[in-house]
């Protein structure tokens, strides 16, 4: 007999075969054409577009989106690569109601901004559909740069190293790359294998080796590389996961939010991925809502995300919160997991209320219980296995200006490093900015 | 409600509206489809000589201009007269005029230009029973290389001599319709006066090529290829056909010579301006190729909601309101001056109306760091290129400066006089205002 929702335990296969496909399906389909006309014939063309100045990669907003207008969503798309070469994965996953969408003066006049990051993903669909790739590559240099981890920034930053006429050789600890776009991100964000195609596109530009399954610490080293190289850009993101602290965390069915998503971004048949029918998800930030949500979408009857502050304090913007709550999942804020119940397998768990004091959040001593047989933790990610020798700046690799690090000749970028927002978009452009920093260092 | 009830060169229609002779009024169906949604009158699509019909291309006739959203802004047509034969036109044109005895029906006429041509036809017409006849003088595509159409309107004698021959040869109202494809619409319109016509229509649709195929390099619409000019009209022609109205209202030579205003007419409002200009009634075709017949309706109710608001009874009461307002540059008065204001809390901080003063105007509009846009009155010349870039209507507004006031910008008090352009130092040939 088939699971459904009702089904007690952390089973898979809870849904019909169409029933994952919808759920799954694309979150924000593409425009038409037609529906991009009218949506980019909505944009004013502001002067010096505040748009344009919250966008961590600086894309000219206005120009693409009459680029657009005007019938040219490929001269669009350069418009958006020439500035972020990821411009195809931001338009899908960028939180654009917190960046250019926020200061969009359509939505401060009116609360309905131009759709940015859709219009963007149509133009770079356009230019992606119609194959080949739009930069040229320079003359070669002759000069090396090793980069490791083929995440937002690592390939940003070989895309540019390698237009400048450099070689790249692009490390990657998985068996494929794209970090986070690959393995981090909401498999409904992202269909059809859009972070592989977006790599293979990427590489277009030449000059550019990838080779996975290489991590810094065990099948390379730092001391190596940078006397093999004549550069190096560290975009190893944050491989390390936070603990609740809590006893009995290894019970049977609590794990990392960002192993579940991983898991479900890799699976062949979702049907095959086990969830259970009371979920709960501790945190407040995307992960905890990509958790959430994709348990919904995998057939749990109850989700609950809980997070220790104020729904104000929550990293998800509104925007996501929204989205998590359109699908069925309850968020509880101001409370902490305390105590897992259950014998062999997770059965509930207790929390006690906090609140916020001027010496820092308090818990209350008033308590509650939520019923779970399965348990998400995605209280943040943190740097693991930076290399001896790299001064830190609190958790992260100290940079300075365009990812300078303390070492000479070595660079860092994404997650991994100080700065940033922890976004693609961040990553991208610290990734590109490295890389002019590097050519003009390599170039004297 | 107002009653719109509208009396035009001496044919009474219900309302002011009127179907302009084109592919709307081509027959019987049509016609009656159009009186039930309620048009006060129709021009029948032009009529030619007897014996065998034009033809028309058997490829697309029309090319369009769009806005946003795909909005048909303008339309060009290479469609000929009708291409029905003439005694069914009028076979059909008399039943329609039975059936709706309280609409005005006028026949188009388009025929060469030789008195036998329209001596034939015009007992002809007269025997439908239509109210009154227009002759197409204005068609600039295809007939025209005939001979007719336009080539006939572009020459004020042949106008003069063919309205002449009509008013012989027909006892009901006359109305000459004008090609705006001249170069000073006052000179057909006298010739139309001079030869006797009761009215005159305009504007008729203007020469033009509305684009080009850029892979085939061929102009739209294409036949086989090769496109020819057509006739354009719809929303995009209007302020052309609204000059022209009022250059004919305010001419002293054709004074008090009915207009039924033609082009573009899309809503009421559009109306209400025609007939601001000195039109006594108007004419509509784009708006129902686009639309369908029940956009009447909204013309109807609208304009009569508008003079309920105004307190006007009669649409001769609108008629020629605004004409005496329409003067020549010469006798703007200069001493009134204004300065460009912007509302800050209307104001959503586009920045274009920064961008268009400072790239291609006077640098009058100042820019913080914060995105305040505010005028700097001693550079503002009072262009309001701002107010029309402006997104937001109502957001930047023209202050008139009160006399006394000094204008920052020449360091002169504003004078409570008015001196124009004659009687300025400037000019070479100003007459003393003394």
């Amino acid at each position: 007999m088939r699971n459904s929702h009702l089904t007690p335990g952390v089973v898979p296969g809870r849904l019909s075969p169409d029933d994952y496909h919808d759920n799954f399906s694309d979150k924000a389909p593409p425009f038409d054409a037609h529906e991009a006309a009218v949506a980019a014939d909505r944009c004013y063309f502001c002067h010096d577009a505040p748009c344009m100045t919250a966008c961590p990669t600086t894309i000219d907003i206005p120009l693409f989106i009459r680029e657009i207008q005007t019938g040219q969503p490929k001269a669009a798309a350069r418009t958006i690569l020439e500035q972020n070469i990821l411009g195809g994965m931001c338009a899908r996953v960028c939180p654009t109601e917190q960046l250019c969408e926020e200061v969009c003066v359509r939505e401060v006049a009116e609360g309905k901004p131009v759709e940015i990051g859709r219009l963007q993903r149509f133009a770079t669909d356009a230019l992606m559909a119609a194959g080949g790739h739009p930069f040229a590559r320079a003359p070669e240099t002759g000069k090396r740069i090793a980069i490791v981890g083929a995440g937002p920034a690592g390939l940003s930053c070989a895309h540019r190293l390698a237009m400048h006429g450099h070689d790249v050789v692009l490390y990657d600890a998985r068996a494929k790359p794209g970090g986070l776009n690959e393995y981090g991100i909401a498999a409904y964000k992202t269909v059809n294998d859009f972070a592989q195609a977006e790599v293979a596109w990427l590489m277009g530009i030449g000059g550019i080796t990838i080779e996975t399954g290489k991590a810094l610490g065990r099948d390379l080293h730092l001391d190596t590389l940078r006397g093999t190289f004549d550069a190096v850009f560290l975009a190893i993101g944050l491989a390390g996961v936070n603990a609740l602290r809590i006893d009995g965390e290894e019970t049977t069915h609590i794990r990392d939010a960002v192993d579940f998503i991983s898991e479900l971004r890799q699976a062949g048949d979702l049907s095959k991925i086990a969830v259970g029918r009371d979920v709960v998800v501790i945190g407040g930030g995307m992960t905890a809502v990509d958790a959430a949500v994709q348990s919904k979408l995998l057939g749990a009857e109850h989700v609950t995300m809980v997070y220790r502050r104020g729904r104000e304090r929550m990293s998800a913007s509104e925007h996501e919160q929204d989205h998590a709550a359109s699908k069925g999942v309850r968020i509880i804020t101001g409370a902490v997991p305390v105590r897992f119940i259950g014998k062999d397998a997770l059965e509930a768990i207790e929390f006690r209320y906090t609140e916020e004091t001027p010496d820092g959040l308090r818990e209350t001593g008033q308590t509650f219980r939520l019923k779970a047989d399965q348990l998400f933790k995605a209280i943040g990610q943190s740097l693991d296995g930076a290399p001896q020798g790299l001064d830190l700046c609190g958790r992260k690799i100290a940079v300075t200006g365009p990812g300078r690090t303390s070492l000479p000749n070595v660079w860092a970028g994404g997650d991994c490093a100080s700065g940033g927002d922890d976004l693609t978009v961040t990553a991208v452009a610290e990734g590109r900015d490295a890389a002019e920093d590097i050519h003009a260092q390599l170039m004297v | 409600m107002a009653d719109l009830t509208t009396e035009f060169a001496g044919i009474t229609s219900p309302n002011p509206f009127w179907l302009a002779s084109a592919p709307p009024t081509d027959k019987e169906y049509n016609v009656r489809r159009a009186f039930e949604a309620g048009w006060g009158g129709v021009v029948w699509k032009t009529l030619g000589a007897e014996g065998p019909p034009v033809v028309n291309v058997n490829g697309p006739r029309y090319g369009a201009v769009w806005g946003a959203d795909r909005r048909l802004l303008g339309l060009n047509n290479i469609e000929l007269i009708t291409d029905r034969p003439l005694e069914t036109n009028l076979e059909e044109m008399a039943r329609v005029k039975a059936d709706y005895p309280d609409r005005a029906l006028i026949a188009s006429i388009m025929v060469p230009c030789e008195e036998a041509a329209w001596k034939a036809i015009l007992p002809r017409v007269a025997e439908t029973g239509a109210d009154g006849i227009e002759l197409n003088f204005g068609c600039p595509h295809g007939m025209s290389e005939r001979g007719m159409g336009s080539a006939v309107g572009q020459v004020p004698e042949y106008i003069e001599m063919v309205t002449r021959w009509c008013k012989e040869y027909y006892d009901k109202p006359v109305i000459v319709k004008l090609t705006p494809n001249i170069t000073d619409i006052r000179y057909p319109a006298r010739a139309a006066h001079n030869g006797g016509a009761d009215a005159v229509s305009l504007i008729n649709t203007v020469s033009s090529i509305t684009s080009v195929n850029l892979d085939t390099m061929s102009p739209e619409p294409s036949i086989d290829g090769k496109g020819s000019h057509g006739g354009y009209c719809g929303p995009a022609v209007k302020p052309i056909a609204l000059n022209m109205v009022a250059e004919i209202a305010r001419d002293p030579e054709t004074a008090g010579l009915p207009i039924s205003g033609i082009g573009g007419v899309t809503t009421w409002r559009d109306a209400a301006e025609f007939l601001a200009l000195g039109a006594g009634n108007v004419q509509v075709c784009t708006a129902a190729m686009t639309y369908g017949f029940k956009v009447v309706q909204e013309m109807a109710a609208g304009l009569s909601q508008w003079m309920d608001d105004k307190g006007y009874k009669s649409v001769a009461e609108v008629t020629g309101l605004a004409t005496p307002n329409v003067t020549d540059w010469q006798y703007l008065n200069l001493n009134f001056i204004t300065k460009a204001e912007i509302d800050q809390d209307a104001c959503i901080k586009c920045g274009r109306c920064y961008a268009a003063c400072e790239d291609t105007s006077h640098q009058a509009i100042a820019m913080s760091a914060d995105r305040t846009f505010t005028v700097k009155d001693e550079e503002c010349v009072a262009c309001n290129l701002c107010v029309n870039v402006c997104p937001v209507e109502g957001c930047i507004t023209m202050r008139e400066l009160p006399t006394g006031e000094t204008d920052p910008r020449t360091g002169k008090p504003v004078q409570d006089d008015y001196a124009n352009w004659t009687m300025h130092p400037n000019n070479p040939s100003a007459q003393a205002a003394e």
